[in-house]
């Protein structure tokens, strides 16, 4: 991307003659941050207070960054590049944003979960436990195995729902759908858990909190987001790719199965790593549905489950009088949880790049 | 391509599975192996207040370790849920931070218990409420319930304040705003906080006993204990209401009883229990109490919450009837009450309230 | 979608083809199913709720009825939302920009990653976050503003003293949906058929005046989706709101005091542990306005997809 952005060298070409040299950005950074942190500790200083105030610093540094970079560009090279430059600024400040939060998160969740990451809290469970020790398995299997259940069901189905719109649909069904869908898209959490729960007490007896339960209320949280995130991707493959299938004498279906979707798979492995991600970490709708439970379950159609959001919900609200162990055990499954979505999303990232075909990007 | 993907996933699944079953029928095996001899088992389910959550979680272990063959779940769903599950039949026990009310134990539609014979309700896990502050420097404060009704009403909004000030003669109060902070879900913590203040000083607090806090006396608001808990400590010059359990290092307030300030203790807390009476017009086995917040005798911490352990008193076919009757015994135990006390900083019921209950639970079918 | 021209004048309709749009037709309209069983539920159980006797009902407050129960939360969830998406959409087009357009290739990889990783984050962990590491960090701020700009009515004050506000709430929601929002951006920018970018380079454009006229109307639709499906996570977030947010139903427009706005989710999620009998429908009744109004956000937004549908790749 990069060398085909880069314009030709300037020496011959009087069109792009003033030109800032590559480093003068980061010199003008350099220099709004070094001003910026000056006016603060003068600031600080005159005012008399204590703490030197280094998010104010930054922040005028790189609010001063933005504006010089325009300036500067604007005399020596025209407002067209400078406003290529400000926008460039701001690209990468935003992305700068955007990691505070994350850094912050992360940190905090490492610092304070990575204590009880140990072999007992991947292979026990809270049987028996009072106070210290204990751990996360029981949970794990059962996010797991709820999760599992739901992406199980919601792939398949959300990927052909989005193979209807987008190869099959037309007419009124079809509208229907992508409305129905996005009204999907808007059931809240705790509505689908109630849902499910009147659903399984419907099938299996007033009062019943099963796993399979909990993989329902997932699911109709998933199947929207996997359809959805996989419809906008399979628009976005170039007609000309079915045409030149067509034209080749493939039917239809094996243009879908061998064209269509290879050259969205990467895409379709994002929107489904997203839904993953969307529902494995919900609360609400477990507690209602597959309920709380300190002992092992592997069976989803028998018992209460327990899930490790809820783990790390009840470790965090219930505590007992010594409750440092109740807050490390909170962490270190919230960990885990971002843990286990790493590795799937690494999976399918996986999946994505033996499967995809190689394109020009 | 679709196959392919499920496919992998079911055998990440499966294999994770395996894995954590191996070690997972380890554990089980230890677990029998140490215990002594019980002829009980099976599975006994209970749901409800999430108040008690720590309290079970201390009886489900020490009545698991006596009786390794069984299993006891608590769903802390919270009070209303477990009430609801009780009626569907869902669970075989409840815990309810209060007594089922007259009309619905007159509508008798409990799934699991034979009609016409009503309920058993104990009231097992009894814990003070602490009015817990953060100042720096200041440990304990003294005030009566128009102060605290004053402060949480929205009226006394600095902690300067001469209403404060007349009861804590000596103490450097600090010039600084009060955030009072209440807790955002309704709770039974919130209603017996709120009936305190409602019955001492009604003139200032004027909304009654309520679970949900009134928008017109505003204030911060947090969810459950432990949201209320880290708001008071995150925060300067906050104050609130919480499980005393939980009150760690944080400043306390002792409360005015009969002119004396009483400041929390579990024993203080089991004190108003007893001196209060039964809520009256009951079936047998209903020891629903009916606390009496205005109580003026010596020694008594009236900001109490008492949470129930509800069951019937003859089940329906089926149900697992000498697992229930071997739990709540072991819960209202000496035992059982002491271990909860350690785990949950509860106070233990008084030995008259266990042997009048123990009967009642020895009659169960 | 495709065009009937092109498909119209097919030979012959063989075995696999009937399978596979069968086999498509039938998950459709399983979907149909699944959300007509949703509605039904969500009807049958909610409009008891609403309909309720106001004195049968323990949750109003005194001489409350259900409009007057809900229209604060109404308020207090859009609010949230909208706050949220402000803050959230340039980010995450930025971000998007940056990772498909500006950072090196095998920088944004792995910066793609990282963003995702914000995705995989459970909204229990946003809530404990939120409300101890953020809310605290960000209230002497809340300070500042209200004694700089506490003109604006949105910083009036009085500043909360624990900082979990509105406006913090309001952050934390940006944060949980500028992944969903990134991800999707991205991978539509990433999308935009190579040959229209170099052919606006050739003509001399700057980068930002390519991205200008070819990638962003490209991945308008694209991006307005994912706006869109942010949206409903921010509309519908229930467990980060209930921690971070200090709220009770009132409508108030600070963002920066005690007293905020509750948010429907939140609310059903803090009341229902203790709701029994008719009170239980209420909730279930607030559910179904925020299913209505989630209905009508997503109706717009594919009433703007489809009204710029001629930028899509499948025309």
């Amino acid at each position: 991307m990069v060398s085909t952005v880069s314009p030709p060298q300037a020496a011959v070409n009087p069109l792009t003659a003033g030109r800032l040299p590559a480093a003068a950005p980061w010199g003008i950074l350099a220099g709004s941050l070094l001003a910026s942190t000056a006016v603060f500790a003068l600031l600080q200083v005159g005012s008399g207070e204590e703490d030197f105030n280094i998010v104010g610093a930054v922040f005028f540094g790189v609010v001063g960054y933005v504006l010089l970079v325009y300036i500067v560009s604007r005399l020596i090279e025209g407002s067209r590049r400078a406003k290529d430059r400000f926008v460039t600024a701001l690209v990468g400040l935003a992305f700068v944003v955007a990691m505070l939060p994350l850094i912050s998160l992360v940190f905090t969740v490492v610092a304070q979960g990575s204590g009880r990451i140990d072999l007992d809290f991947f292979t026990l469970s809270l049987r028996n436990v009072l106070g210290e020790g204990g751990g996360a398995a029981h949970a794990i299997i059962g996010t797991l195995l709820m999760t599992g259940v739901a992406t199980l069901i919601s792939v398949p189905i959300g990927l052909l729902t989005s193979i209807y719109l987008v190869e099959y649909g037309r007419g009124r069904l079809a509208q229907a759908i992508t409305f129905l869908v996005d009204v999907m898209t808007g059931i809240p959490s705790i509505v689908a858990g109630l849902f499910a729960f009147a659903l399984f007490e419907l099938i299996l007896g007033p009062g019943t909190r099963v796993g399979l339960s909990g993989a329902a209320a997932l699911t109709v949280l998933m199947l929207p987001v996997v359809v959805r995130s996989s419809e906008d991707i399979l628009r976005l493959v170039p007609n000309e790719l079915r045409e030149a299938s067509y034209a080749l004498g493939v039917p239809k279906w094996l243009t879908i199965l061998k064209v269509v979707i290879p050259t969205a798979i990467a895409g379709i492995a994002t929107g489904v790593m997203l839904s993953i991600a969307r529902v494995i970490g919900e609360t609400a709708p477990l507690l209602i549905a597959a309920g709380f439970s300190n002992n092992f379950n592997f069976d989803l159609t028998e018992g209460r489950m327990q899930s490790l959001p809820v783990y790390v919900y009840y470790s965090y609200i219930s505590q007992g009088t010594d409750f440092q162990p109740y807050i490390d055990r909170a962490w270190a499954g919230a960990l885990t949880l971002i843990a286990i979505v790493m590795i799937l999303n690494l999976a399918a990232r996986l999946v994505a790049r033996i499967f995809a075909p190689k394109l020009g990007r | 391509m679709n196959i392919t993907r499920a496919g992998s996933f079911a055998a990440i699944i499966a294999a994770g599975a395996l894995v954590l079953s191996a070690c997972a029928s380890g554990e089980t095996t230890d677990n029998g192996s140490e215990g002594e001899t019980s002829a009980l088992s099976g599975t006994l389910v209970g749901a409800g207040a999430s108040s008690q959550q720590s309290a079970q979680e201390a009886w489900v272990v020490g009545f698991q370790e006596a009786n390794p063959e069984t299993t006891v779940e608590y769903d802390p769903i919270g009070s209303g849920g477990g009430r609801e599950t009780f009626i569907g039949g869902g669970s075989q026990f409840a815990g309810s931070d209060r007594a089922f009310n007259d009309e619905e134990i007159a509508a008798d539609n409990f799934a699991s218990c034979v009609p016409g014979t009503g309920i058993i309700e104990i009231p097992a896990y009894i814990s003070p409420i602490a009015v817990i502050f953060n100042l720096e420097g200041i440990d304990s404060l003294n005030m009566d319930a128009a102060t605290i009704a004053g402060i949480f009403a929205g009226e006394i909004t600095n902690w300067s304040d001469p209403a404060i000030a007349a009861t804590n003669e000596g103490v450097e109060l600090p010039d600084l705003p009060i955030t009072a902070v209440h807790r955002a879900d309704d709770s039974g913590t919130t209603a017996n906080f709120t009936d305190y203040l409602a019955v001492n000083a009604p003139d200032v607090w004027t909304v009654g006993q309520i679970e949900t806090w009134p928008t017109e006396y505003g204030g911060e608001a947090a969810p459950q204990t432990s949201g209320v808990v880290d708001a008071v400590t995150n925060g300067t010059g906050t104050i609130g209401y919480a499980d005393a359990s939980r009150a760690g290092d944080l400043g306390t307030v002792a409360v005015a009883v009969g002119g004396d300030f009483v400041p929390f203790s579990p024993e203080a807390a089991a004190a108003i229990v007893d001196a209060s009476p039964r809520v009256e017009g009951r079936g047998p086995g209903d020891l629903a109490i009916n606390l009496d917040r205005a109580s003026e005798e010596v020694g008594v911490y009236p900001i109490v919450l008492v949470s129930y352990l509800i069951a019937c008193n003859e089940y329906t076919e089926g149900a697992p009837v000498d697992l229930v009757k071997a739990y709540l015994s072991y819960v209202i135990s000496e035992e059982g009450q002491a271990l909860a006390a350690e785990a949950a900083g509860s106070a233990p019921i008084s030995a008259d309230l266990r042997s009048e209950a123990q009967g009642f639970i020895d009659a169960i079918q | 979608m495709t065009s009937p021209e092109i498909i119209r004048p097919k030979a012959k309709q063989r075995p696999g083809d009937r399978v596979f749009s069968a086999s498509a037709l039938i998950s459709g309209s399983l979907i149909l199913a699944i959300l007509a069983a949703v509605a039904g539920f969500l009807m049958l159980q909610g409009i008891p709720g609403m309909f309720a006797d106001p004195e049968s009902v323990s949750i109003y407050t005194e001489g409350e009825n259900f409009v007057e129960f809900v229209v604060p939360l109404i308020f207090g969830t859009l609010w949230a939302a909208a706050l949220a998406l402000v803050m959230a959409l340039p980010l995450a087009i930025g971000i998007a920009l940056f990772i498909s357009h500006y950072a090196p290739r095998r920088l944004a990889q792995g910066l793609g990653y990282i963003i995702d990783l914000l995705a995989a984050v459970p909204s229990v962990v946003f809530g404990l976050w939120g409300a101890n590491v953020l809310a605290g960090a960000i209230q002497p701020s809340f300070v500042w503003l209200e004694e700089n700009l506490g003109w604006i009515p949105l910083f009036a004050g009085p500043v909360s003293g624990t900082g979990r506000t509105m406006l913090t709430a309001a952050i934390v929601l940006a944060v949980m949906i500028l992944p969903i929002i990134t991800a999707i951006s991205r991978e539509v920018f990433l999308q935009t058929p190579p040959l229209y970018e170099e052919a606006a380079l050739a003509l001399g454009a700057t980068r930002w005046e390519m991205i200008r006229t070819v990638v962003l109307p490209f991945g308008r639709p694209g991006v307005i989706a994912g706006a869109m499906l942010g949206l409903g996570r921010a509309l519908g977030e229930t467990m980060a709101v209930a921690m971070v947010l200090s709220g009770s139903g009132v409508i108030v427009f600070d963002l920066i005091g005690s007293v905020n706005p509750l948010t429907i989710a939140a609310n059903v999620a803090l009341r229902f542990p203790e709701a029994y009998g008719i009170n239980v429908n209420v909730l279930i009744a607030t559910g179904l306005i925020l299913f209505a109004i989630t209905l009508v956000v997503n109706s717009i937004a594919r009433y703007i997809v489809n009204r710029r549908k001629d930028f899509s790749g499948a025309n």
